[in-house]
């Protein structure tokens, strides 16, 4: 498992390739990334500030992680979440899961996720032409999250 | 002396992100310390009441009002959250 919070850049296939080396029993690989999208109504997003609980957020994505390992038939995960000030289409987030089926794979890739979205402590913040505004939570992002219950 | 943390909306509100705090032998749980936050001025006061959506942590651990404190302990208090 590889779990990481940090202000870099990710290299999805970079990290797709480290998870998969050396094994010959993956049939699936399932991943997501997650860019900097520019809702604000006049297209003027600069950046948006990912804040983090250091030390909590880690876990809470370890344990994640762990529920998911548990729950499919998978074979190891990553979750790599950047924080700090990001710009328009930058990446945020990704997630790769790997199995010996795509089944697995896609669900656990999914409630990753929709789990992280709702459970692990980050806050966005967009920054625009106009000022500052924290970014509210979302009830249809907290609904994705209890389906898996 | 326990650990006191205030993030994103929340610390930028009360001007606070983190701080020491004595507490008091009256103060148990986590309800009884936002009730003695919220007596420090209106704007602590309006960032604890009961009717926000403030989550709370022990030690890293999601946790409640009924939670149980001690001066050994991290408390961190947090709008909710919106990575991903």
């Amino acid at each position: 498992m590889l779990i990481s919070v940090q202000q870099e850049d990710f290299d999805v296939s970079a990290v797709t390739s480290e998870l998969c080396s050396n094994r010959k029993d993956i049939g699936a690989v399932v991943t997501f990334s997650g860019m900097v999208r520019d809702q604000s109504p006049d297209q003027n997003l600069l950046a948006l500030e990912l804040e983090h609980y250091p030390g909590m957020t880690e876990k809470a994505l370890e344990e994640i992680s762990n529920s998911a390992m548990k729950r499919w038939d998978i074979d190891d995960l990553a979750i790599i979440h950047r924080v700090g000030q990001l710009k328009p289409a930058e990446n945020i987030v990704m997630v790769v899961v790997i199995s010996a089926h795509r089944k697995e794979a896609f669900d656990a890739c999914e409630f990753l996720m929709d789990y992280l979205k709702t459970q692990a402590p980050f806050w966005k913040k967009e920054i625009t032409k106009q000022g500052e505004q924290w970014i509210e939570f979302k009830e249809s992002d907290q609904q994705a999250a209890d389906n898996w219950k | 002396m326990a650990n006191l943390l205030y993030f994103a909306s929340l610390r930028e509100t009360l001007d606070s992100a983190k701080e020491q705090l004595d507490l008091p032998e009256t103060v148990t749980n986590v309800a009884e310390l936002k009730g003695m936050l919220s007596d420090r001025s209106a704007i602590w006061k309006a960032s604890f009441s009961s009717d926000t959506s403030l989550l709370v942590s022990v030690n890293q651990k999601m946790a409640n009002d009924q939670t149980e404190i001690n001066n050994a302990d991290e408390i961190a208090f947090f709008p909710p959250v919106t990575g991903g």
